[in-house]
């Protein structure tokens, strides 16, 4: 009897994953299909630019002139061994273009603006705001999730710029001004180590895909939540769980198919 | 009741999975009246109002508002009867990140083309008709809880609507804001030449103002009538429930089984 009520409830989570799965892909298809408000009514759309990516800024800005200039410390010692100082300003701008700019910017993303989309669409459906949004006939997918949701995709790509670009400075400010590695070394071999097209590039659309994943996944969590205190809380908390693992499982993904042999 | 229905619900029966919340439902809300539906927490009033909004299906018979049967209407049609219903949720359900201002002019600027000017004056109108006139620039943190209702009202009535739906509006309102609640509602129904569904638990301020009272148990109507009618119902549960008794077809007690065996008495 145990073995067949083990086995039950492991179905029963089985089926309710996969059925999750469907009610997360069908609502990730609506928002596209009615995302025709958030470009119509682009003002929606700049209002949540604004809360989720203009005020994600400090937070990025901060934390990628910190990543810059524990790299530049840390590059620097390691290079200095193969007397290879010179190459740290391509090692930073390196590391940040193609994998800690985007990686860390979506991270700091999915906790500070994707908790906040999720808490914020849990609390509307407790508090009935969005069926009061329903009984107004307005789709509360086009007016609420859709321009969320193209805010966070507009705004994850220009943080994760902002945050290598930061982290860039970072890196300058501990290698060249503070250590005293040579400037036009540092600023001449990162311009011709880095490659537009393979290193920027690719950078820029992990963060668009990492952009689409967090919002998608902050947006469907709080649209999914169930209506209470304890529901909310547990909708944020998963948020920011399945939000990193993402990240890092589609950022593994991606760094294999782009810059693998 | 004798003019034209703008609201038919004929045998309907609903079930969430396997249990039955609604039993054969019949219900007819006649244009310009303000009708009560009331009963017990959970017997089903909200459903109702549910299947009347559209948000729900029944499972067996129809819904009529104004001569079509809601639940056969595709997003388009249903979204085009929505506006011209408008429903009070019960705390309101204000859109907490705007002003009072935009809340009221939400449905204006949603469906349609005015230009702002006008907007302002339309809501400042629907303000004063509310009473609140100079919240405008409030947000709904800094509301009363009978304002906030208001607030609300108003925004329901922002489309001059055709049906007014209200469920349980005078829930936790101290009685100098359940008494305006209960005038504006009356007063908005006449003035707007509107039909109001008012769902509700509280019978003392219902029957002050409604024209006819379907009283729903257990997913089933038990009495029916105007507020006199009900008021003397010899119907126990409607005297039970008008005259807030303790006891009676509502057991004080929840069946939790022999008492006196559990404590090891014998009687």
């Amino acid at each position: 009897m145990a073995i067949v009520s083990s086995l039950r409830s492991i179905g029963s989570r089985v089926i309710n994953a996969v059925w999750r799965i469907g009610y997360a892909s069908r609502f990730f298809m609506m928002t596209l299909l009615y995302s025709g408000l958030s470009f119509r009514r682009f003002r929606l759309t700049v209002r949540e630019i604004f809360f989720s990516g203009v005020m994600s800024l400090i937070i990025i800005l901060v934390a990628g002139m910190f990543v810059g200039m524990v790299l530049g410390l840390q590059g620097y010692e390691t290079l200095k061994r193969y007397g290879s100082e010179s190459a740290l300003g391509s090692l930073v701008a390196l590391s940040l273009v193609r994998e800690l700019g985007p990686v860390l910017a979506a991270l700091l993303f999915a906790s500070r603006a994707g908790s906040a989309m999720t808490a914020e669409i849990g609390l509307m459906k407790a508090t009935e705001q969005i069926s009061a949004m329903e009984m107004m006939a307005v789709n509360p997918i086009a007016r609420v999730v859709a321009p969320r949701f193209w805010a966070g995709v507009i705004s994850m790509p220009l943080l994760a710029a902002m945050f290598s670009a930061m982290g860039v400075f970072g890196g300058y400010v501990v290698g060249v001004v503070l250590i005293g590695v040579d400037e036009g070394s540092f600023w001449s071999q990162m311009q011709g180590a880095v490659d537009f097209r393979h290193d920027v590039l690719n950078g820029v659309i992990k963060s668009f895909v990492f952009g689409v994943a967090v919002t998608v996944i902050s947006l469907f969590e709080g649209y999914d939540a169930p209506p209470t205190a304890e529901g909310v809380s547990g909708a944020t908390t998963r948020t920011v769980v399945q939000s990193s693992l993402a990240i890092l499982m589609l950022d593994f993904m991606l760094t294999a198919f782009m810059f693998g042999e | 009741m004798s003019s034209e229905a703008l609201v038919e619900i004929r045998d309907v029966n609903f079930a969430y999975d396997k249990r039955a919340i609604l039993k054969g439902i019949n219900m007819t809300f006649p244009k310009g009246k303000l009708i009560a539906v009331m009963g017990l927490s959970g017997c089903g009033k909200t459903t109702i109002l549910r299947h009347i909004g559209g948000v729900l299906k029944p499972t067996k018979g129809y819904v009529k508002v104004d001569g079509q049967v809601i639940h056969d209407l595709d997003q388009e049609g249903l979204y085009r009867m929505r506006r011209k219903m408008g429903m009070l949720f019960q705390f309101g359900a204000l859109f907490t990140d705007m002003t009072v201002f935009d809340n009221v002019a939400f449905q204006m600027r949603e469906h349609t083309d005015l230009p702002e000017e006008i907007i302002r004056d339309l809501v400042m109108m629907k303000l004063h008709a509310v009473g609140l006139y100079g919240t405008q620039d409030l947000m709904p943190a800094e509301l009363s809880g009978g304002m906030a209702r208001r607030i609300a009202l108003a925004r329901t009535i922002a489309l001059d609507p055709m049906l007014i739906m209200y469920d349980e509006p005078f829930a936790g309102l101290d009685p100098i804001s359940l008494t305006v609640v209960g005038e504006l509602i009356r007063r908005l129904n006449d003035a707007l030449g509107a039909t109001s569904i008012v769902v509700t638990h509280d019978v003392q301020e219902s029957l002050k103002i409604v024209d006819y009272v379907y009283f729903v148990s257990d997913g089933a109507i038990i009495a029916e009538g105007s507020a006199d009618e009900i008021r003397n119902s010899g119907e126990s549960f409607v005297r039970q429930f008008v005259h807030g008794e303790m006891d009676g077809p509502i057991p004080f007690h929840y069946p939790g089984g022999n008492f006196n065996k559990d404590l090891g008495v014998r009687v």
